[in-house]
């Protein structure tokens, strides 16, 4: 089906939504795809990790308004991981292309047509978005937080050599081949996955280009950075310099 | 190459290097036994300036907030009036 679609030479979109209590940003994000993605052909995949709050409810009101095939409803009964999460999605996508992002509006729709065009340009496998290049940015963060993430990145510059200035991003479009082989050799959990999907993507030599994005801090609901998460990060940055 | 390897390979060249130094003598030893604390300091340096740097010129973006607080009131209004339901948080 792949090869078809691409000897049509007509390029699908699939987008994957990990969810968990996002019942009002899924409906605002899908509203801003449809709003920003009008000559593509796309489908959102939510992949609900059994929400409390009604987010599937939500999700099948976008599903009457915007039909079944354009948003997919494929939840898990409980919250399993956001690696599991992109790999549960993928079975579902029927796109040649792969595009990951967050439910909570600190990835902003507007920026997929500049990923996309980026891919066909450039023809790369990867488009992976930036915070930290110009016509990018962050709004949000405080002191702390800002000189946290600079830490880490400079930490990870200059140990892993990565050949992408944002590591940690997780706004990204995959080849949908691409994002299946390199998912499938990743075991990393949580904060440390995103980066481990780049890093090992960039050692297998794949063609990565990067589009500058603003990140808005979580809007809805509270940020989840913390003191284990730093832990956390040192220890895959370890992970990764003895594995890959 | 795992990539830990190539980190150590480089240490190893720098520390050959080091003892040629230190054998061939065309420093004064005493000199030439203090290059890797000046190594980890400078490498120190080096990390502390990235990150000051950094810092300095992170690039920032309040407009945008404003510009998604609008995007979100204007995509609270079609998705209300179709009948989605996007009234508590």
């Amino acid at each position: 089906m792949e090869e078809k679609e691409q000897k049509k030479g007509k390029n699908k979109y699939s987008i994957i939504i990990p969810t968990y209590n996002e019942r009002l940003n899924i409906a605002l994000v899908v509203y801003l795809i449809f709003k920003h993605l009008r000559d593509v052909d796309f489908e959102i995949i939510v992949v609900d990790d059994g929400s409390p709050d009604g987010t599937q409810e939500v999700v099948k009101q976008l599903q009457q308004l915007y039909g079944e095939d354009r948003i997919l409803l494929r939840p898990r009964p409980r919250k399993l991981g956001l690696g599991t999460a992109y790999v549960h999605g993928l079975k579902h996508a029927s796109g040649n292309f792969v595009v990951i992002m967050d439910a909570d509006l600190s990835h902003h729709p507007k920026y997929l047509p500049s990923f996309i065009k980026k891919q066909l340009e450039t023809g790369a496998s990867i488009v992976t978005g930036t915070r930290y290049v110009k016509g990018g940015g962050v709004h949000g963060w405080n002191l702390m937080r800002k000189l946290t993430s600079r830490g880490a990145n400079v930490l990870a510059q200059t140990f892993l050599w990565p050949g992408v200035s944002d590591l940690t991003g997780s706004f990204r479009l995959y080849k949908k081949s691409v994002l299946e082989d390199v998912i499938s050799s990743v075991v990393s959990k949580g904060y440390v996955f995103q980066m481990e999907m780049i890093v090992r993507a960039s050692r297998e030599g794949y063609h990565i280009e990067e589009v500058p994005i603003t990140f808005v801090d979580r809007v809805f609901g509270s940020s989840k950075l913390g003191g284990s998460e730093i832990v956390e990060y040192l220890k895959g940055l370890a992970y990764l310099l003895v594995t890959t | 190459m795992k990539h830990v390897l190539k980190i150590l390979t480089i240490l190893v060249a720098i520390s050959a290097f080091w003892i040629g130094l230190l054998q061939a003598s065309i420093v004064p030893r005493s000199h030439t036994w203090l290059l890797p604390i000046y190594f980890i300091v400078s490498l120190g340096c080096y990390g502390l300036l990235m990150v000051g740097v950094g810092l300095m010129r992170f690039p920032t973006c309040p407009q945008e907030a404003l510009l998604l607080q609008k995007d979100i009131a204007e995509a609270k209004v079609f998705l209300k009036q179709n009948g989605v339901d996007v009234g508590s948080d």
